[in-house]
């Protein structure tokens, strides 16, 4: 890897607008919103509801488009790439847990997680082997076999983790992950991003709690579609956050 | 993804969404069902009209007296219709296109009695010997009254099926002797049943030599009929012409005559009256049909558009997993082609298990491009509606697809 990769930023959004609607009922979700993440960063992002942290998350997962401005992805302008390109970059380099969940319904929690491994081609028993070792990680090897409806909000809510974790993709878009979570449940979660973290993986989520937020290197604030402050934890909360982490640890796999 | 990946993923899809694939197949199944077993039971009662007109004979020609009121009960009606003019008929020099020429009279609704049992018969016929032939009538039992006994007068009679059945049951009739209107016949034949050609029995007859039947029932008065067989059915028109010449020159009709005495019915435009009467109504079963695959269609439709919401969500989760819009097609054309295919096939199966029982009074046969019309549009219109939403959301950004309501 070059030097140049290496400093070039794997998140680059430069003065992202997005505005729904048209006329009177024009909403500016986000106003200009310029921000760069380098590869191994674990960014948290903050702000009230309706502050515009999903609709720059969904950007950032190539999901949704900026109505002006530009956002590149390891260098690559997302507006250029196509439709197979997109699917390549949101299959292979993506995990994405959505703040509504979005399991597919009436398919078992093992099939919905097995689901972005079948796209990315990897057979069937490998990927079964994944897929539980996965919902493993988020302690719900018991409910494989559950339907979406047959799950609490927020054993949903793991199976959606698993599922963004289980490619191992570089790069973990989590919108509110443990927005449901009771605090052992948010443990589970946390160290799980943490330990993805600590093998230089980039992790970018989105939460309304302090105690989750300082498990980040860097907590970015957003009020009204802006970004208000951009400060990066200091040494103590990173060791705070290293030693939370060990206390979850230790409640986890005690 | 692998094809065979992708049928695992459209199956799993089916299997996931029970009610409504059993709803979207069921709606094939009656609308390619109803199609083909409609058109069937068209087909079959005009199968059946052409079938007993054919049994009729194509060949023939049948003079009749004019005016409408030639089949009165008496055949005794002011008409100048008389075994002379038959003869004339049967004259091969004039007429060689005409093969046999019988005289017929006709007593309607005469009782037969044979000991104990008595029977009404429908038509008691006073005729020569081909008539049978001509009328395509085969002996079942017994032989057919001959020339000469027509000359002798002889009492003897050539029962229909209809009339043997009911007045001896299980007895044989040969040699019997049967009391009509106070004369008694001796049963000579038996003929062999007819296929119906609609309301009236075709056999329900008596046949005995004319002279005898004019002798004792009806009186020398003219003719009901004369029956004249054609060598060949493609001869049936020219037969014609030298019939009519022959009439009207006998019976003193000028061509600038406006009416004729007599009518000539010919039995193979009568077959075309019938058969087009048989279409008119296969027609109209069709378009009851069409009708009906077009509701099972919007009935589909329907279904197809119901989970559109869902789908549509659906497919924007598994584009923000990384499915390539080609991929999801192909998923979402796999299961439609299998509930159409299934819903198809079923249809067909019902129709052909249908079609083995009677509906309507008439067995139903199917008509093979009426399984392949009603396959291929309901095949077509599940095909269609089950990938062209999915095809519209594959196309949206996933987080469109996530919205959309
Ligand atoms: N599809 C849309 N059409 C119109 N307005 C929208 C749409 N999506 C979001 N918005 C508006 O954009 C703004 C930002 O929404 P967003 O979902 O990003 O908020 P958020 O910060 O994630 O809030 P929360 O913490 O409640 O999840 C809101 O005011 C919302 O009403
Ligand atoms: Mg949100």
């Amino acid at each position: 890897m070059s030097a140049h990769r290496a400093n070039r930023p794997v998140l680059d959004v430069r003065n992202a607008k997005k505005i729904y609607g048209s006329g009177e009922a024009t909403v500016v979700a986000l106003a200009g919103v310029s921000l760069t993440v380098h590869r191994g960063e674990y960014v948290a992002i903050m702000g009230s509801s309706g502050s515009g942290k999903s609709t720059l998350m969904n950007i950032l997962g190539c999901l949704d488009i900026p109505t002006t401005g530009r956002y590149l992805l390891d260098g690559v302008d997302v507006s250029k790439l196509n439709d197979r390109q997109l699917a390549l970059v949101r299959n292979r380099r993506i995990g994405f847990v959505f703040q509504s969940f979005n399991l597919i319904p009436r398919t078992t929690a093992l099939a919905n997680v097995e689901l972005p491994m079948a796209y990315a081609g990897v057979r069937s028993a490998e990927r079964k082997r994944r897929a539980h070792a996965a919902l493993d990680l988020v302690g719900l090897a018991d409910r494989a076999d559950h339907e979406p409806n047959q799950l609490s909000g927020g054993q949903q809510q793991r199976v959606a983790v698993a599922r963004a974790l289980v490619t191992a993709p570089a790069l973990v878009l989590a919108d509110e992950p443990t927005g449901n979570l009771d605090t052992q449940s948010t443990a589970d979660v946390l160290a799980v991003l943490d330990s993805l973290n600590q093998s230089g993986r980039t992790i970018v989520l989105i939460t309304h709690e302090d105690d989750v937020a300082m498990h980040a290197k860097r907590v970015i604030r957003l009020v009204d579609g802006k970004i208000v402050s951009d400060q990066r934890n200091g040494h103590l909360a990173a060791s705070r956050s290293a030693m939370l982490r060990d206390a979850y640890s230790t409640a986890v796999y005690r | 993804m692998s094809i065979f990946e992708t049928i695992r993923f459209a199956l799993r899809g089916l299997v996931a969404n029970k009610l409504r694939s059993g709803l979207t197949v069921l709606g094939i199944l009656i609308g390619v069902g109803a199609v083909i077993l409609l058109v069937a039971v068209g087909n079959g009662s005009a199968k059946v009209i052409e079938e007993s007109i054919e049994s009729l004979g194509t060949n023939t020609l049948t003079i009749s007296s004019g005016g409408f009121g030639r089949q009165s009960s008496t055949s005794t009606s002011s008409t100048s219709l008389t075994v002379e003019l038959a003869t004339a008929l049967a004259d091969q020099s004039a007429a060689p296109h005409v093969k046999t020429v019988s005289p017929v009279v006709t007593s309607s609704s005469l009782a037969a009695t044979y000991e104990d049992t008595d029977v009404t018969v429908g038509s008691f016929i006073g005729t020569h010997p081909d008539y049978a032939t001509a009328s395509n009538f085969s002996i079942k039992s017994g032989a057919m009254f001959t020339t000469d006994d027509v000359n002798d007068h002889s009492k003897v009679v050539v029962l229909g099926s209809t009339v043997a059945e009911g007045l001896f049951g299980t007895v044989d009739p040969l040699g019997q002797q049967i009391n009509v209107s106070g004369k008694l016949f001796t049963v000579i034949g038996v003929l062999a049943e007819k296929g119906s050609s609609g309301l009236s029995d075709p056999n329900d007859l008596a046949i005995a030599p004319l002279s005898a039947v004019q002798e004792s029932l009806t009186g020398y008065g003219s003719l009901s009929q004369i029956l004249v067989q054609a060598v060949s059915a493609d001869d049936i028109d020219t037969a014609q012409a030298e019939v009519t010449s022959i009439l009207n020159e006998k019976l003193g009709v000028t061509s600038t005559s406006s009416s004729t005495p007599y009518r000539i019915m010919n039995q193979a435009e009568l077959l075309e009256t019938r058969t087009s009467n048989a279409k008119t109504f296969t027609t109209l079963l069709g378009a009851v049909a069409a009708i009906s695959l077009l509701v099972g269609g919007i009935g589909i439709t329907n279904i197809m558009m119901v989970t559109v919401t869902e789908r549509t969500r659906e497919i924007g989760i598994r584009k923000a997993l990384g499915a390539p819009k080609r991929t999801v097609l192909n998923q979402f054309l796999v299961e439609a082609t299998v509930l159409s295919v299934i819903g198809g096939l079923l249809g067909v199966a019902g129709a052909v298990i249908g079609s083995q029982f009677t509906i309507m009074g008439t067995k139903p046969v199917i008509v093979p491009s009426s399984v392949l019309l009603a396959l291929g549009v309901s095949v077509g219109i599940g095909l269609f509606f089950g990938s062209y939403p999915a095809s519209r959301a594959a196309s949206l950004r996933p987080i469109e697809a996530l919205r959309y309501e």
